[in-house]
């Protein structure tokens, strides 16, 4: 065991594992991450916290790990490198892993001009590969990447972040393999629509045993309204929907869009589990977390497992 | 070359409040080629101060100058005899020849007529594009000849992220993602093998953040 | 030089070049053109007037056409008066527009 948190016993264990995520509020009220932790449990391994997420400022990361493992649920700390140099990443993740944390995603974090503050400086002092690179040096290696020995080594489980959909798309597996020579234990890919693509990525993925070098959790959004999908395809980089998809919601009368996106985010889910090389799935039920129960029970995942230590 | 933009007219006018009697001064280096701050610029610059001074009714005397470099003591010393007549000085040459000018003369007050921007290179007439930030560290013979950390957004080292959009930048359309660029040179150099490399974290202490830098050569001082 | 011209103290700047895809130096009216609009912009911001500068294409054979538009720019910059340097200066205008050609 890397790390020994529940989300790496689960997935070495053989189950199909289920992460979800919490976004922190805009502001300094802790009940609101309380409120949707309290949605969340039961229905995940591990729940993601978001890092400043589209540079939009939130309430740390950091913290709102400690808010969901409050309610009973183990959280995933994501860690972007777009705002601090490494002496300060050292130090939060050493100060998240004092205080239980035991999954990290290691992320470079939306560019800040998409944020409330276009104008802060740009650090991106080491870029999200080299951020895992130190996170497996202090752990298996018990040293700073000065070299000194730390007090205390962080044991995380090491994740990172997969686009299949992003351009170029012939480099999509090359840089998933820098990520594994890194150190990724687990990766989550952004959210799918576009089955054929990632079957596609997946071939590419399998013919480098990179499914079998780390765990892939498969990402998925389930839409509320045709809108949204059309919103989400023109405005939002690394997203691919197929009109197909959308048209299927489309044909619904509103009122009952939002049920036949969950209904097609479960279909999604069932055709991923019986997907080589997949071990888990991460639903992305943005602002919807009161949904996730009734996806995750729909595509057959629930009770979660409880695996010893 | 250093690159720049002329200052809004309203901010010179306004730093130029205490004054009547000044030197507009030029220089023939970067900002004459990035049409900023050479002599044309001069006589346009000063044309327009006169123009706006006179018509709010507060006239303003100008000497119109253009050096060779405001780099070099050697071109600056020939102010000497009369810089001292005038007022203050608005240089439109970049943040290093003004910062200089300024401590070759202590006793003039310099202004800054240009906000200097970055190094350079022409894409045609009119456009000028950012390549190269000084980090004190080149890496280029790895990249195939593309600065990672100039032209991609986030200095990446292992790059694209996933905003990466049909080879441009999520930060702009009209931006190139540098590491499309990279990996397409890399292509057609046939290194693609250096992409596969995990690459050292960046020492920026050879760039500014190490504190003002400073070269030495030791075979010349 | 056309800002020389409203130091000067012209009220107006009038400039003349070929109809344009007919310059007989290629595309010298074009260019003109644009360090026209230049003037006009740097005139904008400092409040003198931007349409006391102006620039007409005609050809070598429009006379009248010539007499035409001097006097639509005469008229127009009567309407605007002296310029605001003149005004400052008040001694009178000297002349009260200069024409500047092109070719």
């Amino acid at each position: 065991m890397k790390a020994g948190s529940n989300l790496e016993r689960v997935l070495e264990a053989g189950h199909f594992a289920v992460t979800a995520e919490c976004g922190p509020p805009r502001g300094a009220d802790g009940d609101k991450v309380l409120k949707k932790a309290e949605l969340v449990k039961g229905n995940v391994d591990a729940c993601n916290v978001t890092d400043n997420q589209t540079s939009v400022v939130r309430m740390s990361s950091v913290a709102g790990c400690m808010l969901v493992k409050q309610t009973g649920t183990e959280p995933l700390l994501q860690m972007v490198v777009r705002d601090r140099n490494r002496i300060a990443l050292q130090s939060d993740l050493l100060g998240a892993a004092a205080l239980g944390v035991r999954n990290l995603l290691c992320l470079s974090g939306d560019h800040q001009k998409f944020g409330d503050d276009p104008q802060a400086k740009n650090v991106f002092d080491i870029d999200s590969i080299q951020l895992i690179h130190l996170v497996k040096t202090m752990r298996d290696e018990g040293v700073f990447p000065s070299g000194d020995k730390l007090e205390g080594a962080p044991k995380f489980y090491i994740g990172c972040a997969i686009n299949p959909f992003a351009d170029p798309f012939e480099i999509r597996v090359p840089r998933f393999k820098l990520k594994i020579e890194a150190g990724a234990d687990f990766v989550q890919t952004q959210c799918i629509y576009n089955m054929d693509k990632f079957k596609r990525f997946m071939e590419e993925a399998k013919k480098e045993g990179l499914h079998e070098r780390t765990k892939i959790l498969a990402g998925v959004t389930p839409l509320k309204s045709a809108g949204m999908g059309k919103f989400m395809n023109r405005m939002v980089a690394g997203i691919e929907i197929p009109e197909e998809f959308i048209k299927r919601i489309a044909d619904e009368p509103k009122e009952k869009q939002a049920a036949k996106g969950i209904e097609m985010c479960i279909e999604q889910i069932q055709e991923i589990k019986e997907m080589e090389g997949i071990a888990g799935v991460h639903v992305m039920a943005i602002e919807w977390e009161e949904k996730l129960n009734e996806i995750v029970g729909g595509a057959g995942l629930l009770p979660r497992p409880m695996v010893e230590q | 070359m250093i690159t720049g933009t002329p200052k809004p007219i309203e901010e010179i006018l306004e730093m130029l409040e205490p004054y009547d009697n000044i030197i507009v001064a030029g220089c023939f280096g970067c900002v004459t080629v990035c049409r900023v701050g050479g002599d044309k610029e001069v006589q346009v610059l000063s044309s327009t101060l006169r123009l706006a001074r006179e018509a709010a009714g507060r006239k303003i005397e100008i000497k119109e100058v253009c050096l060779e470099r405001q780099c070099d003591p050697e071109y600056l010393e020939p102010m000497r005899p009369y810089i001292e007549d005038y007022q203050a000085v608005l240089s439109i040459a970049c943040g290093a020849g003004i910062q200089f000018m300024a401590e070759k003369f202590t006793k003039s007050p310099l202004l800054p007529g240009i906000n200097t921007g970055f190094l350079g290179v022409t894409e045609r007439q009119g456009e000028w594009t950012e390549r190269c930030q000084g980090c004190g560290d080149c890496v280029l013979h790895l990249t195939g000849g593309i600065c990672p950390v100039t032209r991609c957004a986030k200095s990446i080292f292992h790059g694209p992220c996933g905003g990466s959009v049909q080879g441009t930048c999520e930060v702009d359309k009209e931006v190139k993602c540098g590491w499309q660029l990279i990996i397409d040179r890399l292509v057609t150099l046939d290194q693609m093998d250096n992409y596969g490399k995990l690459k050292p974290y960046k020492g920026w202490d050879s760039s500014r953040d190490g504190g003002p830098r400073r070269i030495i050569r030791e075979d010349m001082v | 030089m056309l800002l020389k011209a409203f130091e000067n103290g012209a009220d107006g700047v009038m400039v003349i070049g070929c109809l344009e895809g007919d310059c007989h130096y290629v595309n010298g009216n074009i260019r003109a053109r644009a360090r026209v609009e230049r003037v006009y912009n740097i005139l904008e911001q400092i409040n003198i007037g931007p349409e006391r500068i102006r620039m007409y294409n005609l050809s070598a054979g429009e006379g009248a056409k010539f007499a035409a538009f001097t006097s639509e720019f005469v008229t127009r910059v009567e309407e605007l008066g002296p310029s605001p340097i003149n005004l400052a200066r008040s001694n009178g205008p000297k002349e009260s527009e200069q024409e500047v050609q092109a070719t």
